[in-house]
């Protein structure tokens, strides 16, 4: 499998999620915000990061870039697409997920090992786990609440469409403790902790978060 | 501005620094931001209306915010 990761100006992750994609066992393949196709990859990660400077709003200005518009196109088309932390903000944003990502309640930036449960274990990105498996990841933001109104948290939550749940700890104020969700079709999936740091034993919380990055090409071509 | 439903921590924050500067009797702060856009030629209603779209598509996110637009002169006299 080909995973694009698109590196935006002020993107963070996206080395650590190629390097995640390629020990997950796929080609991970370099795309530029500027970028007019996804030179046929089989799946997308919006890596975490800063981009835009985070200015205006988070993802606010990524969203308008060539390559969302083709991202936009092929998520719409059945494309696996994660964003991971301002990856999920650019995917709200761009409005193929619901919802909004706001200030931490708190009004801290958070950086922590946080225990997470798979609520939803049919998307590409967690076919892997088991649902209702437990995992710890590293999870680290300023603006991660996730905030939707209550017809849109109670469809989420009735249609199985919550992907992880934050556990113990709500790290940032999230409704529901959501960590992530997915669209309607299961292809899109937007996730606030950072699996693509959880890949190696030899650095952060462990290997937990590999199975996002494991399981792509098993979930797609079955 | 972030919609009444909507948490502001920002403004829970200026809203926090108050009683400790002395003021009192503020009972609520939210924090909003404000863009001025310099429109070239006449004002239309065709230009107005790609305003609001401005407004609703980029500048702000009407999941969590709302947003209004006032029209101002220009301080300094249109040369045109």
């Amino acid at each position: 499998m080909r995973v694009g990761v698109v590196t935006f100006p002020g993107s963070l992750d996206d080395v650590d999620a190629q390097r995640a994609v390629r020990i997950g066992g796929n080609e991970a393949v370099p795309l530029w915000h500027g970028d007019h196709d996804l030179r046929g990859v089989d799946a997308v990660v919006l890596p975490g990061g800063f981009s835009y400077g985070d200015y205006l709003r988070c993802g606010a200005i990524s969203r308008f870039s060539p390559v969302m518009a083709e991202v936009v196109d092929a998520a719409g088309r059945g494309l696996p697409v994660l964003g991971i932390c301002n990856g999920f903000q650019i995917l709200c944003e761009s409005h193929l997920l619901p919802g909004a990502l706001i200030r931490n309640d708190h009004r801290k930036f958070v950086c922590r090992d946080q225990r997470l449960r798979i609520e939803n274990a049919r998307t590409p990105w967690t076919s892997t786990y088991d649902e209702g498996a437990e995992i710890t990841v590293v999870l680290k933001n300023g603006e991660g609440g996730f905030v939707a109104d209550e017809d849109t948290l109670d469809r989420l939550e009735g249609e199985g469409r919550v992907v992880a749940r934050y556990l113990e700890v709500n790290p940032n104020g999230s409704m529901r403790d959501i960590a992530g969700i997915t669209n309607e079709g299961g292809n899109v999936v937007g996730l606030m902790p950072h699996p693509e740091h959880a890949v190696e034993s030899l650095t952060g919380a462990g290997t937990d978060g590999l199975g996002f990055f494991a399981g792509l090409a098993e979930a797609v071509l079955s | 501005m972030p919609k009444p439903e909507i948490l502001d921590p920002q403004g829970k924050a200026v809203h926090g620094a108050l009683p400790r500067l002395g003021f009192s009797g503020v009972t609520d702060v939210r924090q909003g931001k404000r863009f001025e856009l310099e429109i070239e030629g006449e004002l239309t209603e065709a230009v107005m209306a790609e305003v609001e779209k401005i407004a609703g598509t980029l500048l702000s996110n009407p999941v969590i915010e709302n947003y209004a637009v006032h029209v101002a002169a220009a301080s300094d006299e249109v040369g045109a």
